[in-house]
C-alpha cells in the first residue's frame, strides 16, 4: 500500500517550545519524498510565551491555501496539551491528536489538566505522550518537541528515516551530546505509540 | 531550475538579489523583518549593501538615494512603517525612480503583531504608482524581479504588497539566473529638485503615465481572466493570496464560477468590465480592506448586477481571510467541526520573558507612582507594551512608534501629573529623539523612562542605534540637564533604591530622563549560542 499523497497538520505549542523546528523537520522529509509543501508560521509578538501554531500542508498536488481550513486537519501535534486542544475545530472527522501530557503553566487560569487530557483521549486514535519524562530520559527536558515528533512519525506520510535525518540536521551543530539526546528523544517518542 | 524553500519574505529578498540589487534598507517590523534578515546574510558575500536603518523614513530615503544614483534599490517595512516613510514615498512618485526602486510593504490583516490592519494598496493608489500583490511564493519571487524592470521602464517606484500569511509561510520557489547590477548614473537636477515649478512638471508626467500603467496591468499574465462560457451566474474577482482561498474551494465542474485573478495594479479596467459584462453576480475576495470591491461597486452600484464581498457582509470586514470564510462566501456548506463541549480553554497571551529587565523596571515604576494619584504612563511599541497586562498593569497607552513622549508632554501641559513616558532604546532612536528635543526646549513637566536593553527585542534582536553610551550622549545632546538624567539597573536587588530615585524625579518639576539599562535575555542568549538553528 502506498502512503496517501496529502496530509494537513497543525502544530501547536507555546512560544519557545520548538514548534517551528519540528515543522521544518517534517517539511524537509516531505520535500525529499517529492511532495509539495506549504508551512505557515507565527513570528513576532506571539513568540513571547504566547500560543503558537503552524499550519503544515503536504501534497503531491498543488497546494493553494497557506492555511488549513477548519474541519480539514488530518493531524494535530501538540507539544502542550491545552495548545493541542485549542485547535480542535481544525481537526477533520477522521483526524487525530498527538499531544504531550505536560502542561506549560505560565497563565493563572490554566484549566483542569485531567479534563484537557480527557478531551484529547476522546478523539479516536489520539495519543497522549509523557513527553517530558521521555525527554528527560533521553537526556534533555528541552527535547519534548522531538519526542512528539517521534510519536507522530507513526502517523505521518513521510518516512521515519527522512525525519531522523532532519532531526540530525537541526542539532548536529549543537554538539554530540545534544544531538544524541534528541535522536534518543525521537526514538523514545516513536516507541511510546 | 533550482528550487529553494523560502519564506514569502525571503522569496522577495532573493528576487531582489537576483535582479541586480545594489542597496537595501529597512527597519524591523513584523511581518517584514525577514526580508532584511535574508538580505543581510546574502550581502555578506559582497556585491550589494544591505543595512538596518534608524527608521522607515530614513530607510526610504537611503533607498531613494541609491535609485537616484541609477542603481537598483529595495526598501522594506511593515505596513505602518509606510506611514513613517509616507513623506518621501509620496514625493518619490514625482521624482520618479532612476535605478529600479521597489517598496515592500507587508500588511498584517488580523493584527497578529500590529496596532492596525491598514491596507497598503491605498498608498500605492494615493501615490499613483504600480503595485504588485503576489498570490504565492513563486509569484513573490517572479513579481519582485518584474517590479525592478517595470520600475526602471516607467521611471516610478513600484510597491510589492505582502500580507502576513505569505510573508511568514514557506514553500518551494524556482529561481532564475541573476542579472548584474546597474552602473552609476545620476538623476537629473530638474526631476529631483521638487521646487513647485519642477514638481508641477513631474506631477504632469505622473498623470500622463497613468493610462500606460493601466494598459500594462491589462496585458499582464499575472492578471488572468477565466470566463466560463457555460455559466453566467457568478464571477469572482480575487486578488493576491485571496485567490488561493477561492481556488481551494472553487468547484471545477461545468458550473464553475468565472474567475478574474489579480496581482498587478492599477486595476485592469478592461478585464474587470469583461467579467462584469459576463456575470450576473460579482464576488470580490481580497485580503485587507474592500479596495477593489468599493471601486467596482462605486457609490451607486452596478445596474442589473449584484456585487458581493466585504461591504455586503458576505466576507468579514476585519481580520484575515480564511479558507472557511471564503468557502461560505462561495455558498458551500462548512466542513464538519468539533468543539470542546463546554470545556473553557484559557487564552494564552504573549508575555515578558521570565526575568526580563522590563519586569523589574515596571515593578519599580508602579511602586514609585503609588504615592502620586492621578498620574498616567504613556508607552510605546516593543516587548514592554506587554507591560499592559497583569501582573504589571503598568502602561496606559500605546499608539505608534515614539508617541509616548509627545503624548506625555501634551498630557502634562493639559494638567496631568505625573506624566510619564516609557519607551525602549530602539523606538527612542526611531521616533523619540525629536519629541525629547522639543520637551527639553520647554522643560516639560514629565519623566521619560527609557528602557535600554540594547536591542530591538520584539522583532528578533536586531541592532539598536540608540543604546548604551550613544543613548546617553543623545539625551544630553538634545538639551536635557545632565543633573536630571539618571541611569539605573533594573534588578530585584536594586528595587528599593530604584523606587526612591524614580520618586525623586517624579516629584521634581520639569523634565527628567531615567534610563534603565540591562540587556535583553534573548539578546544575551543569542550572543552565547554557538551554532544553533539558522
Ligand atoms: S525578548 Fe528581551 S525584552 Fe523581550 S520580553 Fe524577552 S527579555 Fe524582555
Amino acid at each position: 500500500m502506498s502512503a496517501p499523497a496529502r496530509q494537513d497538520i497543525i502544530l501547536a505549542g507555546v512560544g519557545g517550545q520548538g514548534i517551528l523546528s519540528i515543522a521544518a523537520a517534517i517539511a524537509g522529509a516531505a520535500l525529499k519524498r517529492g511532495l509539495n509543501v506549504k508551512q505557515a508560521e507565527v513570528h513576532g509578538m506571539a513568540q513571547r510565551g504566547g500560543a503558537v501554531q503552524s499550519h503544515l500542508r503536504l501534497s503531491a498536488d498543488r497546494i493553494w491555501s497557506d492555511l488549513i481550513p477548519r474541519g480539514g486537519a488530518d493531524l494535530i501535534l501538540g507539544v502542550e496539551p491545552l495548545e493541542a486542544l485549542r485547535y480542535l475545530d481544525y481537526l477533520a472527522p477522521e483526524g487525530r491528536i498527538v499531544a504531550s501530557s505536560k502542561p506549560h503553566l505560565n497563565i493563572p487560569d490554566y484549566p483542569d489538566l485531567e479534563a484537557i487530557l480527557g478531551e484529547i483521549r476522546k478523539i479516536p486514535g489520539s495519543v497522549v505522550v509523557e513527553a517530558e519524562s521521555l525527554a528527560r530520559a533521553a537526556g534533555t527536558a528541552r527535547a519534548q518537541n522531538i519526542v512528539i515528533l517521534g510519536a507522530a512519525s507513526r502517523f505521518l506520510i513521510v518516512d521515519e528515516a527522512g525525519l531522523r535525518e532532519n532531526v540530525r540536521g537541526l542539532f548536529e551543530k549543537r554538539g554530540e551530546s545534544v544531538l544524541a539526546a534528541n535522536l534518543k528523544a525521537f526514538d523514545l517518542g516513536r516507541g511510546a505509540v | 531550475m533550482p528550487r529553494e524553500i523560502l519564506l514569502g519574505d525571503e522569496a522577495v529578498a532573493l528576487a531582489a538579489v537576483h535582479a541586480g540589487l545594489s542597496g537595501a534598507y529597512s527597519y524591523p517590523g513584523t511581518p517584514a523583518s525577514e526580508v532584511m534578515e535574508f538580505l543581510l546574510a546574502a550581502a555578506a558575500g559582497g556585491g550589494f549593501r544591505a543595512a538596518w536603518s534608524v527608521n522607515e523614513k530614513t530607510a526610504f530615503e537611503e533607498a531613494l538615494g541609491c535609485s537616484f544614483a541609477g542603481k537598483r534599490a529595495l526598501v522594506s517595512f511593515k505596513h505602518v512603517g509606510l506611514n513613517v516613510a509616507a513623506d518621501p514615498f509620496m514625493s518619490s512618485a514625482l521624482t520618479g525612480a532612476g535605478g529600479g526602486l521597489v517598496v515592500v510593504s507587508a500588511d498584517d490583516p488580523g493584527m497578529h503583531s500590529s496596532q492596525n490592519e491598514q491596507d497598503s494598496r491605498f498608498y500605492a493608489r494615493f501615490a499613483q504608482i504600480p503595485c504588485f500583490e503576489p498570490a504565492d511564493h513563486q509569484a513573490a519571487y517572479d513579481l519582485t524581479r518584474e517590479a525592478f524592470d517595470h520600475s526602471e521602464k516607467v521611471g516610478l517606484p513600484v510597491m510589492v504588497r505582502l500580507v502576513t500569511r505569505l510573508a511568514h509561510s514557506r514553500a518551494g520557489v524556482e529561481i532564475q539566473a541573476a542579472r548584474p547590477a546597474n552602473t552609476l548614473r545620476l538623476g537629473s537636477r530638474r526631476a529631483w529638485t521638487l521646487l513647485p515649478s519642477n514638481a508641477r512638471a513631474q506631477f504632469r508626467r505622473l498623470l500622463d503615465l497613468q493610462p500606460s500603467l493601466v494598459r500594462y496591468a491589462e496585458a499582464s499574465p499575472w492578471n488572468s481572466l477565466d470566463l466560463n462560457p457555460a455559466d453566467r451566474s457568478l464571477g469572482i474577482i480575487a486578488s493576491g493570496i485571496a485567490a488561493n482561498y477561492v481556488r481551494e474551494n472553487r468547484s471545477a465542474g461545468p458550473d464553475r464560477p468565472s474567475l478574474l485573478q489579480l496581482s498587478v495594479y492599477p486595476l485592469p479596467e478592461a478585464l474587470i468590465r469583461e467579467l462584469v459584462a459576463h456575470c450576473r453576480t460579482i464576488l470580490v475576495v481580497e485580503e485587507g480592506y474592500p479596495f477593489i470591491e468599493r471601486e467596482v461597486k462605486g457609490m451607486f452600484g452596478l445596474p442589473g448586477k449584484t456585487v458581493l464581498g466585504k461591504l455586503s457582509g458576505h466576507l468579514p470586514l476585519m481580520g484575515e481571510l480564511t479558507p472557511e470564510a471564503v468557502r461560505a462566501a462561495l455558498g458551500q456548506e462548512p466542513l464538519p467541526r468539533r468543539d470542546t463541549a463546554g470545556l473553557k480553554l484559557a487564552a494564552r497571551p504573549p508575555q515578558l520573558c521570565l526575568g526580563c529587565p522590563h519586569g523589574d523596571a515596571f515593578k519599580a515604576l508602579n511602586e514609585a507612582l503609588e504615592g502620586f494619584p492621578g498620574g498616567n504612563v504613556f508607552s510605546d511599541i516593543g516587548c514592554y507594551t506587554l507591560g499592559y497586562f497583569a501582573p504589571y498593569d503598568a502602561i496606559d497607552t500605546c499608539v505608534c512608534m515614539g508617541a509616548s513622549l509627545g503624548m506625555a508632554r501634551g498630557a502634562a501641559e493639559a494638567g496631568v501629573f505625573p506624566s510619564v513616558a516609557v519607551i525602549g532604546d530602539s523606538t527612542f532612536g526611531h521616533s523619540g529623539i525629536t519629541p525629547l528635543l522639543g520637551a527639553a526646549a520647554v522643560d516639560a513637566n514629565m519623566v521619560v523612562v527609557i528602557l535600554d536593553n540594547g536591542t530591538v527585542a520584539m522583532t528578533g534582536t536586531q541592532p539598536s542605534f540608540a543604546a548604551g553610551g550613544r543613548l546617553l550622549r543623545i539625551i544630553e545632546g538634545v538639551g536635557v540637564d545632565p543633573a536630571r538624567i539618571r541611569v539605573l539597573t533594573p534588578l530585584p536587588k536594586n528595587h528599593r533604591e530604584n523606587v526612591r530615585l524614580l520618586r525623586e524625579e517624579i516629584a521634581r518639576p520639569g523634565l527628567s530622563v531615567v534610563v534603565f539599562v540591562r540587556e535583553c535575555l534573548e539578546e544575551a542568549k543569542k550572543k552565547t549560542k554557538t551554532g544553533g538553528l539558522s
